[in-house]
C-alpha cells in the first residue's frame, strides 16, 4: 500500500504527471473573479467563501480524469486489480494520492488567494478547517466518477456530468461554515455535517468505486 | 419415482419472478397494455377537463391554481420513477434479471421528462405568484438536482456500447445516486428556506388541499401514475426486442 501511494505520488509530482494543474486553475480562478464582478471590497469579501469552494471543486473536477485513465490505458490497473490487495484499499490509496497532490495544496493555497478576495480576517480558520475537511470528500466521490466512465473514451464530460450533483452536499455544507466563520457566526452545525459526510464517504464510497471498477475491468 | 423426477428437474419460477422471462413478460404487457392505455387516456382526460373546467378560481390565486393538475401529479411521478429505477437496478444487481435492467432503462426518460414538466409548469406558476420563474428554494433545487442526476443517469447508459457493463455500472449510479440525492434534499432544507409550501397531500394533516381541488387532484395523479406505467411497460418491451433483433443481427453476420 505504501510503495503504491509512493508511486502514485512520485508519478503526479514528476513531468507530466498533472500536478499543479488543479492549483493553477483554482488561482486562475480566484484572480479573474474580481475582473469579472469588480473590484468593491465589501462585495469580494462577501463573495469570497463561496469562490474559494468552488474554485477548489472545479479544481478538483478538472484533474479527475487522469486519476485512472493513465492507469487504465497502460494496463496497470489490471495488474492491480489481480494483486493481493484488495481494490477498494487500491482505491482508497489513489484518492489520498489525489487529495494530497490537489487537495492538500488546495488546502495550503487558500489563504494566500484568500488575501487576494479581501477575506476578513475572522473567516480564515474556518475557511481552512472547512477545506481541509472537505476536500477528501471530494477526492473520493472524484474516485467514483473516475471509476465509473473509466472504460469509456473521451469520458471527461461524462464524468463531470456524474460527479457534478454528487457533489452539491459537500458544497454546500462546506461553504456554508466558511461563510458562516467569516460573519463570525455560529459554525457546529454545518462542520458536523460536512465531517459527516467526509467520513461516511470514506469509509463506504471505496466499495461503489471498486464495485465500478470491477465491472469495467471484466 | 414421478416426485425424484419432479425435483431433478430444474425449478421453474412461479408468480412474481416468472415475468423475468422476457417472453412471459412481453405476453403480459401485451395483455395489459391496451386497457393501461385507455385508462391512462380517461383518468387523464377526465382529471384534467373536470380540474380546468368545473373546479372554482382560488380565492387568492386566481385560475393559475389549476396548474396543480399537471405540477403535482408530475412532480411525484418524476421522484417515484427515481425510486422505481432504484428498486429496479436493485434487483438487476442481485438476481441478474434482464428485464428488470431494461426497465430501468426504460424509465429513466420518462422521468427526465416528468421533472421537466414540474420544473417548466412550477417556474409558469411561479412567475404570476412569486413575482419570479426561479428562486433557490430547496424544492425547486432538489428538483434541478434529481435533473442533473436523470442526465447523467442517461449518458452513462448511452455512452457504454457493451450492454451488461451499461446496467451494472448504471445500477450503481443509481444506488449511489439515490443517497447523495436525499443528502442533497437536505443539505439545500438547510441552505435556504424557501418560498415553496409544504406538502399539501399529506394524509395525516389536518389542512390539506381543499376537496373541490382534492378529488380532480387525485383523478390526475391517477392519470399519470398510469400513463407512467403505460410508458414504461411499452418502453421496456421495445428495448427488449431491440436486445433481440441486435442478437439475431450478430448471429447473422457470424453465419
Amino acid at each position: 500500500m505504501k510503495a503504491l501511494l509512493r508511486r502514485d505520488l512520485m508519478l503526479a509530482v514528476r513531468a507530466g504527471g498533472g500536478f499543479g494543474l488543479g492549483l493553477a486553475f483554482f488561482l486562475i480562478v480566484t484572480v479573474l473573479v474580481p475582473f469579472g464582478v469588480g473590484p468593491q471590497s465589501e462585495l469580494l469579501s462577501r463573495i469570497a467563501p463561496g469562490i474559494l469552494w468552488l474554485g477548489a471543486l472545479l479544481a478538483c473536477l478538472l484533474s479527475l480524469d487522469r486519476l485512472l485513465a493513465l492507469d487504465w490505458e497502460d494496463g496497470t490497473l489490471d495488474l492491480l486489480a489481480t494483486s493481493p490487495l484488495p481494490l477498494e484499499a487500491v482505491l482508497s490509496i489513489k484518492a489520498l494520492a489525489h487529495w494530497i497532490t490537489t487537495g492538500l495544496p488546495l488546502v495550503l493555497a487558500a489563504p494566500v488567494l484568500a488575501v487576494l478576495l479581501n477575506l476578513p480576517p475572522a473567516g480564515y480558520l474556518w475557511l481552512i478547517v472547512s477545506l481541509a475537511l472537505g476536500t477528501p470528500a471530494l477526492s473520493v466521490i472524484g474516485t467514483f466518477g473516475a471509476a465509473l466512465t473509466v472504460g469509456v473514451k473521451r469520458g471527461g464530460l461524462l464524468m463531470s456530468l456524474l460527479v457534478l450533483p454528487l457533489y452539491v452536499p459537500t458544497l454546500i455544507f462546506g461553504a456554508e461554515v466558511a461563510r458562516r466563520g467569516t460573519e463570525g457566526m455560529q459554525v457546529m452545525t454545518p462542520l458536523l455535517m460536512l465531517a459527516g459526510i467526509t467520513a461516511g464517504v470514506i469509509a463506504l464510497m471505496p466499495f461503489a468505486s471498486a464495485a465500478a471498477l470491477r465491472v469495467n475491468l471484466r | 419415482m414421478s416426485m425424484t423426477e419432479d425435483t431433478a428437474r430444474p425449478k421453474r419460477p412461479s408468480g412474481f419472478w416468472s415475468y423475468a422471462n422476457p417472453v412471459k413478460f412481453l405476453g403480459l404487457s401485451e395483455r395489459v397494455l391496451p386497457t393501461l392505455w385507455v385508462l391512462a387516456a380517461i383518468s387523464l382526460v377526465a382529471g384534467l377537463i373536470w380540474g380546468f373546467f368545473f373546479t372554482p378560481d382560488d380565492f387568492r390565486q386566481g385560475s393559475t391554481v389549476k396548474i396543480i393538475y399537471l405540477h403535482v401529479p408530475s412532480a411525484m411521478m418524476a421522484i417515484n420513477a427515481w425510486a422505481m429505477m432504484l428498486v429496479a437496478s436493485l434487483i438487476w444487481l442481485i438476481r441478474r434479471h434482464h428485464v428488470s435492467a431494461l426497465a430501468a432503462k426504460a424509465a429513466a426518460p420518462v422521468g427526465v421528462v416528468m421533472t421537466l414538466i414540474a420544473l417548466c409548469t412550477g417556474a409558469i406558476w411561479g412567475q404570476p405568484m412569486w413575482g419570479t420563474w426561479w428562486a433557490w428554494d430547496p424544492r425547486l433545487t432538489s428538483f434541478l438536482i434529481l435533473f442533473l442526476f436523470y442526465l447523467g443517469y442517461i449518458a452513462l447508459w448511452e455512452a457504454i456500447e457493451e450492454p451488461d457493463t451499461a446496467a451494472d455500472l448504471t445500477s450503481v449510479l443509481c444506488l449511489v445516486g439515490s443517497v447523495f440525492a436525499v443528502l442533497s434534499r437536505y443539505a439545500v432544507n438547510f441552505w435556504n428556506q424557501g418560498l415553496h409550501q409544504g406538502a399539501s397531500l399529506s394524509l395525516d394533516k389536518e389542512e390539506n388541499v381543499a376537496d373541490v381541488f382534492y378529488f380532480p387532484l387525485l383523478v390526475c395523479i391517477a392519470g399519470f401514475v398510469l400513463l407512467f406505467l403505460a410508458l414504461v411497460l411499452y418502453r421496456t418491451g421495445t428495448e427488449i426486442r431491440l436486445r433481440r433483433a441486435r442478437a439475431l443481427q450478430a448471429r447473422e453476420a457470424r453465419l
